[in-house]
């Protein structure tokens, strides 16, 4: 017999289950109880960068919105830095923007909003130019395994078009699932984006 | 003086180069995928719309995969890891008094340390504090159901609570969850974030649960299991539980030019 390898195993995951909303975002549960919350704004006044709302749906096989699905971002802030010490690229850092959020969907419409800025483009530890993106985690009931997936903004074309991760998509097809559109209302950019849980539109979720 | 270079010399720094070990980016170990539940697992109905049909893409861990948000004692509120008291109104909520502490760990046994553990749950009759729960059982006026904690350098954590009770849900006619309590860990790079649930030790109802037995690894399913931990209970006034939760482990990173994580 060889020594043995003493690595643990992880945790198997399980879904977060219809009420989800309790303990990430108890105000949509129907209650207030931390002083303190997590939200979907993930901009301050002194937040730097492009205003933008990320607004979009997730949908199941028939197409039908996903009314209890609860989505978290990670991003870059404006000028493609994380906010975390792994990240060592140039860009600077701002203290302030955490670069995260999570929101629940509407109960009734299934309509999932962020109100962010657009990250920066993100310089890989090998130096490449990775296109603006946000990192999009979903969990919900009948989701046994958190999906992770990527947004990218419809009007970054050139970059979107060098970007080494949608450049792995194999189909060309299959990358316009990642891309949100840009729009404007009310004075206000949204860019909309519609996930896909299945169908001919599947959006590409990641083994990250 | 010899014109070539000793072939282990490198030409750009134009000095020896010591052999160290071989730096990793920071990536996390490949997740398991065995161990966790399939996204499509039939027996648990919801799951059939809902989970994707192709193949995930594999992605190298970027920067963009390996950071994540980090959190901090100003995020959280005092009251924040005792749900026996953080929405008592007029008294302590009805149910068992138990402690649920433990660590969060990642594969390589290093604890995680100062990450966010969420948790929330049913009541002591199995009745969510949610617009959505319409379960005959009692809402309890003194309990919320849910609270957070910070782990320590070491990467533990506890909370107090009362023991959940199970309820009936809609899968097969008689469908009924075994007392559970939800979890959700970030650890510090967001390939690492992970939503479970622990059980608890004993409970008949762990093998007949559609969504436990999603777990196609019985080790794994064991693992979500608490055992009761009769030490650290407090004489009089609670029983305890430990959970540990291991998160994926990590190749060294480049921190200051030293090796973080070896």
């Amino acid at each position: 017999m060889p020594q043995p390898l003493n690595y643990l195993k992880e945790t198997a995951s399980q879904t977060a289950g219809p009420y989800v909303h309790i303990g990430l975002i108890p105000a949509m549960a129907g209650f207030d109880i931390f002083e303190k919350n997590f939200s979907n704004v993930l901009v301050t006044p002194n937040t730097k960068g492009e205003r933008i709302t990320l607004e979009g749906r997730v949908l199941d096989g028939t197409g039908t919105p996903l009314r209890d699905v609860l989505l978290e971002i990670w991003q870059a802030n404006a000028a493609g830095r994380y906010n975390h010490p792994a990240d060592r690229s140039a860009g600077a850092l701002e203290e302030e923007f955490r670069g995260w959020g999570r929101a629940g969907s509407d109960f009734d419409s299934g309509l999932v909003t962020f109100e962010t800025i657009k990250p920066g483009a993100i310089t890989d530890k090998t130096g490449r130019k990775c296109a603006p993106h946000v990192n999009v985690w979903i969990v919900a009931r009948g989701i046994n395994i958190g999906l992770n997936t990527r947004l990218y903004f419809s009007n970054e074309e050139a970059a979107n078009a060098s970007d080494p991760v949608l450049n792995l998509i194999e189909q060309p097809v299959r990358r316009k699932t990642l891309i949100a559109t840009r729009g404007e209302r009310a004075g206000k950019v949204v860019y909309s984006f519609t996930i896909n849980l299945q169908g001919p539109e599947e959006t590409v979720f990641f083994d990250v | 003086m010899n014109a070539q270079a000793p072939a282990l010399r490198d030409p750009r720094l134009n000095r020896p180069e010591p052999f160290t070990p071989p730096l990793g980016d920071g990536g996390f170990f490949q997740r398991d995928r065995s161990i966790h539940p399939p996204a499509h697992a039939p027996g648990y109905k919801s799951s059939v719309l809902r989970s994707p049909r192709q193949s995930l893409l594999s992605l190298e861990n970027s920067v963009s995969e390996i950071t994540g948000p980090v959190f901090g004692h100003n995020d959280l509120g005092p009251l924040d890891n005792d749900l026996i008291r953080n929405y008592a109104k007029d008294g302590d909520p009805v149910g068992e008094r138990i402690i649920v502490h433990g660590r969060v760990l990642d594969e390589t046994g290093r604890g995680v340390p100062n990450t966010l553990v969420e948790f929330w749950q049913a009541n002591a009759g199995g009745r969510y504090r949610h617009k959505k729960d319409t379960y005959l059982a009692p809402i309890d006026p003194n309990f919320g159901g849910c609270g957070r904690a910070l782990t320590d350098d070491t990467g533990y954590y506890y909370f107090r609570t009362v023991k959940p009770g199970p309820y009936p849900w809609r899968n097969y006619v008689n469908s009924w969850r075994p007392a559970h309590i939800h979890f959700s860990v970030f650890g510090s790079g967001f390939a690492q974030r992970l939503i479970t649930q622990m059980y608890f030790e004993g409970d008949p109802l762990i093998p007949v649960c559609p969504i436990l037995t999603t777990i196609p690894d019985k080790d794994a399913l064991d693992r979500l299991v608490a055992p009761l931990d009769l030490n650290a209970s407090t004489p009089f006034d609670s029983l305890a539980y430990r959970f540990d939760i291991v998160l994926r482990g990590q190749r060294s990173t480049y921190f200051e030019n030293r090796t973080a994580g070896n």
